[in-house]
């Protein structure tokens, strides 16, 4: 080149090394990596959201609707998003009307920058339009919707219906399989746990391209959410308002069923809770006063709740006894108001005694030194035979988690004397049973044999319109003698109609109503206390009633429960009486 | 190829350049500000003027007035301190009614005609030694100190570059050199502790972007991400998602090459490469072949002003440099940049004009 310049031709050299190193990065970067780049630039754009699907709603027997869904708007904020703490704390505070310090606390309480904190739950209208109208301004603001349950009807058997929740990290590892990521709804309890799946419907998708900010500019793709499967229950809405109101103020349960198919038309738990409390963002406090709560809330003591069975264990004895030829229902016995055996004394709940029982009144008065002596002839291993042929000691199979199974006691030699026989002929002892496991019982009894498996579903319909039935399901037959259950159930009547009957307080004008009283003791033997009021309430008995009617043709069993109610008469058969009123009254 | 046609393909490499650079940067106007387009045409319009008078006039007169011109530069520096408009914790601008001008770019090119002037009057013309060098190291430290506390971290580099390539195209007495070095290295050393916090987080983020991801990596990572994702056709004028959606930070300015590379492809990117190469070469070889020795330094000034301005700011783009804050001449927006390089085309192409009539 220039003469004048000789040394400075590298300098020509340098610059195109540069360029052409320039030049080979960009074809790394464009050419040979572009793809890799292409996909980056797309994931900084691209959001997937999945849509939620309106999860199924839950129906009584007659199509009222008792758990539906409406969406609820969320605010949340992302503090990795926010510009200034102060100033948006005071913007959004006035926009909202939530005081200024409330925001601050909620965003420094925030576990990392990326977490969602809640501002506001469930949103008024007036409120979305206003922060909708701002969120522009406010790139940190998220507002998210999420369909949240209503029961228009207030609570109606939560215990039944359950409650949903957001999916834990244990349920994530649990369902794996079923596609549910952080974030999603799940049935906790309840139907709404047992029925998961038909309830959740499938997610929805939706591609949107997001600015840097996060701001959606536009929907590029979406798939349609699929809604849930809506439930109609065997549960009588009305039926199911009684059953709770007849245990407003008690503790205990209600269970009430079509003996001729085992739906189950109410079952009520009390104490009882509002599932309306539940979700999302419920309280700690208040979810950790209800679990601890010693009153159980929580549980649904149809199922949950085990009891020793008390007198009403005595049709079973009788059935038993009666089939095995071990007693004439005339035999007559004596009761002089106590039981010797050996050395031992077993008293009649009646101080001054029955005198001459047979059948008939040994159930229509439920005379304990009459069965004690049947439990004897029998022997424990028959008395239990005859109980896990009626389903005790085993699940009903009632469609609901976390049924239990009581108890049923394995007579053994050398661990079994002859006072254990006596005190399980008239169901106390180890006994354990729950309110629905009675309530089938007592059907089975109604229906001569015919054992059902309880069921709370009787059809699922998808929004296309296919439709699941849910048949009643017979478990089996109960190989009994006709005439052993119409003596019994005669004697079932008398409990009821008979002037001496310990169910008297079931009566009622028109209708035959046929039961039996229970008394499931919590200390001891029998106490003989006039006044049970004067017991301290955690020592009182429970009080049982079974029933069925009419007694001819039965379309409805129920088996009550009252947790340290006293008397199953004085306690227990008032509830049952209204529950079969009303519903014999309503539905003839 | 014919001698005035020669001449003039560093113009016709500008042109396209300038052409090119509009049409990026009215893409960017769809968000950036639509008024920002209108600016940049009215700024080049201004810069195109004073670079024909630049192209007119005799570089000699240059020459006489150099050292004003240097000290005039030097003065608008310091007027930073107490005037200077702070945007973004730097003040490089000075607000003038409603426009803003940024000293440093002037600054630059005053530089650059001291030293031409200096290295011009040199009695000896050999090898440079280090009491030659003594006057010119004063002369960029006196601008470098006053950009670098704005802080302008970049200009800083070029205006040091200018000189050293300047020393090493001129040649330079080994001994020289490795004292320079040396000190140099020393400097840096020191200077590394002078460096804002920022600017330090911007080196060590440039050694391992994804470190901090969304924060000091942040422009490199998405710099990349936009020129990569361009792949060879591009996405299409106003269509770079990088860009438009706001994941590219400063598209319109010091990054504004990634909105090129993601809109136009590799072939868009390859294009403007080749053509700021073409321009180069041919302001060196105006250099090389200039007559007297003030266009001869002149010219040689400026080529290594574009070159620092084009290689670091590419370089930087595509993440082989770490984040610093240089425009790229005739695509970035901003009045000081584009008036001071079309000045600059100008006087290069004065430097070749009269070469040809002058010389051989």
């Amino acid at each position: 080149m220039s003469k004048s310049s000789p040394k400075g031709k590298w300098l020509f050299w340098a610059i195109l090394i540069v360029f052409m190193i320039l030049l080979g990065r960009a074809w790394q970067l464009q050419i040979i990596e572009g793809e890799k780049y292409r996909q980056l630039a797309e994931k900084n754009r691209l959001r997937l959201e999945k849509v939620i699907p309106p999860r199924g709603r839950i129906f009584d027997r007659k199509g009222r609707l008792i758990v539906g869904n409406k969406p609820s708007f969320d605010l949340f904020v992302v503090p990795a998003d926010l510009k200034g703490k102060e100033s948006f704390a005071r913007e959004v505070s006035s926009l909202l009307g939530l005081p200024e310090e409330e925001i601050l606390k909620r965003i420094n309480g925030a576990r990392s920058p990326f977490e969602m904190v809640r501002l506001k739950k469930d949103l008024t209208f007036e409120e979305l339009s206003r922060i909708s109208a701002n969120l522009w301004d406010f790139p940190a603001l998220r507002i998210l919707v999420t369909p949240t349950r209503v029961y228009p009807q207030g609570p109606v058997a939560p215990h039944v219906i359950g409650t949903v929740g957001e999916i834990t990290q244990e349920e994530l590892r649990r369902f794996r399989d079923k596609g549910y990521e952080v974030g999603d709804y799940i049935g906790k309890s309840g139907l709404e746990f047992q029925y998961e799946d038909l309830l959740k419907g499938k997610k929805g998708g939706r591609q949107v391209e997001v600015d840097a900010l996060g701001r959606r500019v536009r929907i590029l793709q979406e798939i349609e959410p699929e809604p849930g499967w809506d439930l109609y229950l065997n549960i009588d809405l009305d039926l199911q308002l009684k059953a709770q109101s007849l245990l407003e103020g008690k503790r205990g349960a209600i269970v009430a069923i079509d003996p001729r198919s085992g739906e189950i038309l109410a079952m009520a738990s009390s104490p009882s809770f509002d599932p309306r409390e539940f979700g999302r963002f419920m309280d700690p406090e208040k979810w950790r006063l209800l679990a601890e709560d010693p009153s159980h809330p929580l549980t649904n003591r149809a199922i949950q709740g085990v009891y020793a069975p008390g007198s009403v264990f005595k049709i079973i004895v009788a059935l038993g006894a009666l089939t095995m030829g071990q007693v004439e229902p005339h035999e007559r016995f004596y009761c002089s108001g106590y039981f010797s055996l050996g050395n031992r004394t077993f008293r009649c709940w009646k101080e001054e005694g029955h005198g001459s029982v047979d059948l008939y009144k040994g159930i229509v008065q439920s005379c304990d030194v009459y069965f004690y002596q049947l439990g004897l002839r029998i022997g424990p291993k028959a008395m239990a035979e005859f109980a896990r042929l009626f389903g005790l000691g085993d699940l009903t199979g009632v469609d609901l988690p976390g049924e239990k199974k009581g108890f049923l006691p394995h007579p053994q030699r050398g661990k079994w004397f002859g006072g254990d026989t006596v005190v399980m002929a008239i169901g106390q002892g180890r006994l354990a049973v729950t309110p629905l496991q009675l309530a089938t019982f007592i059907s089975a009894v109604a229906n001569e044999g015919k054992l059902y498996r309880p069921f709370l579903v009787r059809e699922a319909k998808a929004p296309s319109g296919r439709l699941i039935r849910f048949n009643p399901q017979l478990k089996g037959e109960i190989p009994l003698p006709q005439e052993v259950f119409q003596t019994i159930k005669t004697a079932l009547e008398g409990v009821v109609q008979d002037p001496q009957g310990t169910g008297r307080a079931a009566r009622l004008e028109g209708i035959r109503v046929a039961g039996k009283t229970g008394t499931a003791q919590v200390r001891g033997m029998p106490q003989r206390v006039k006044d049970p009021s004067l017991l301290p309430y955690e020592h009182r008995d429970h009080a049982w009633f079974v029933a069925y009617a009419d007694a001819d043709y039965p379309s409805i069993a129920v088996s009550v429960l009252v947790e340290h109610g006293g008397t199953g008469g004085g306690a227990a058969a008032p509830l049952a009486r209204e529950l079969i009123k009303y519903w014999l009254g309503v539905q003839p | 190829m014919k001698g005035w046609l020669k001449d003039f393909s560093g113009s016709v490499c500008v042109l396209i350049l300038l052409t090119i650079g509009l049409i990026n940067l009215w893409s960017a106007s769809n968000t950036a500000g639509s008024s920002l387009f209108a600016k940049q045409i009215l700024w080049v319009l201004i810069g195109s003027g004073l670079g024909l008078w630049c192209y007119l006039t005799d570089y000699k007169q240059f020459e006489d007035v150099a050292y004003y011109l240097y000290f005039g530069g030097v003065f608008l520096l310091s007027l930073l301190y107490p005037f200077g408009v702070e945007i973004e914790g730097a003040k490089r601008w000075l607000g003038f009614g409603g426009f803003y001008i940024q000293p440093s770019e002037f600054a630059k090119l005053g530089l650059i005609l001291a030293l031409a002037r200096y290295f011009s009057k040199r009695p000896f013309q050999g090898d440079l030694s280090l009491s030659d060098l003594g006057l010119p190291i004063v002369m960029v430290l006196l601008p470098f100190f006053l950009v670098i506390f704005q802080p302008d971290l970049g200009t800083g580099l070029v205006l040091v570059g200018i000189l050293g390539i300047l020393t090493l195209w001129i040649g330079v007495r080994k001994r020289t050199l490795l004292f320079l070095g040396v000190l140099g290295g020393f400097g840096c050393v020191g200077g590394w502790f002078l460096l804002k916090d920022y600017q330090r987080q911007r080196i060590l983020s440039f050694l391992d972007p994804w470190k901090d991801p969304l924060g000091s990596g942040y422009h490199l990572i998405q710099s990349k991400i936009a020129i990569g994702s361009g792949s060879i056709w591009g996405k299409g004028i106003q269509l770079g998602t990088q860009a438009r959606l706001g994941f590219l930070p400063e598209y319109h300015t010091d990054f504004v090459f990634a909105l090129l590379g993601e809109e136009w492809g590799f072939v868009g990117a390859a294009v403007v490469i080749l053509l700021f190469l073409g321009f180069l070469l041919w302001a060196f070889e105006t250099a090389q072949k200039a007559k007297d020795p003030f266009g001869r330094f002149l010219a040689m000034g400026i080529t290594s002003l574009f070159l620092l301005h084009v290689t670091i700011n590419i370089g930087m783009a595509l993440g082989l440099l770490p984040v610093v804050g240089l425009p790229l001449p005739f695509f970035s927006y901003g009045g000081s940049c584009t008036v001071v390089s079309l000045m600059a085309v100008g006087l290069l192409s004065s430097i070749r004009k009269r070469r040809r009539f002058f010389g051989a």
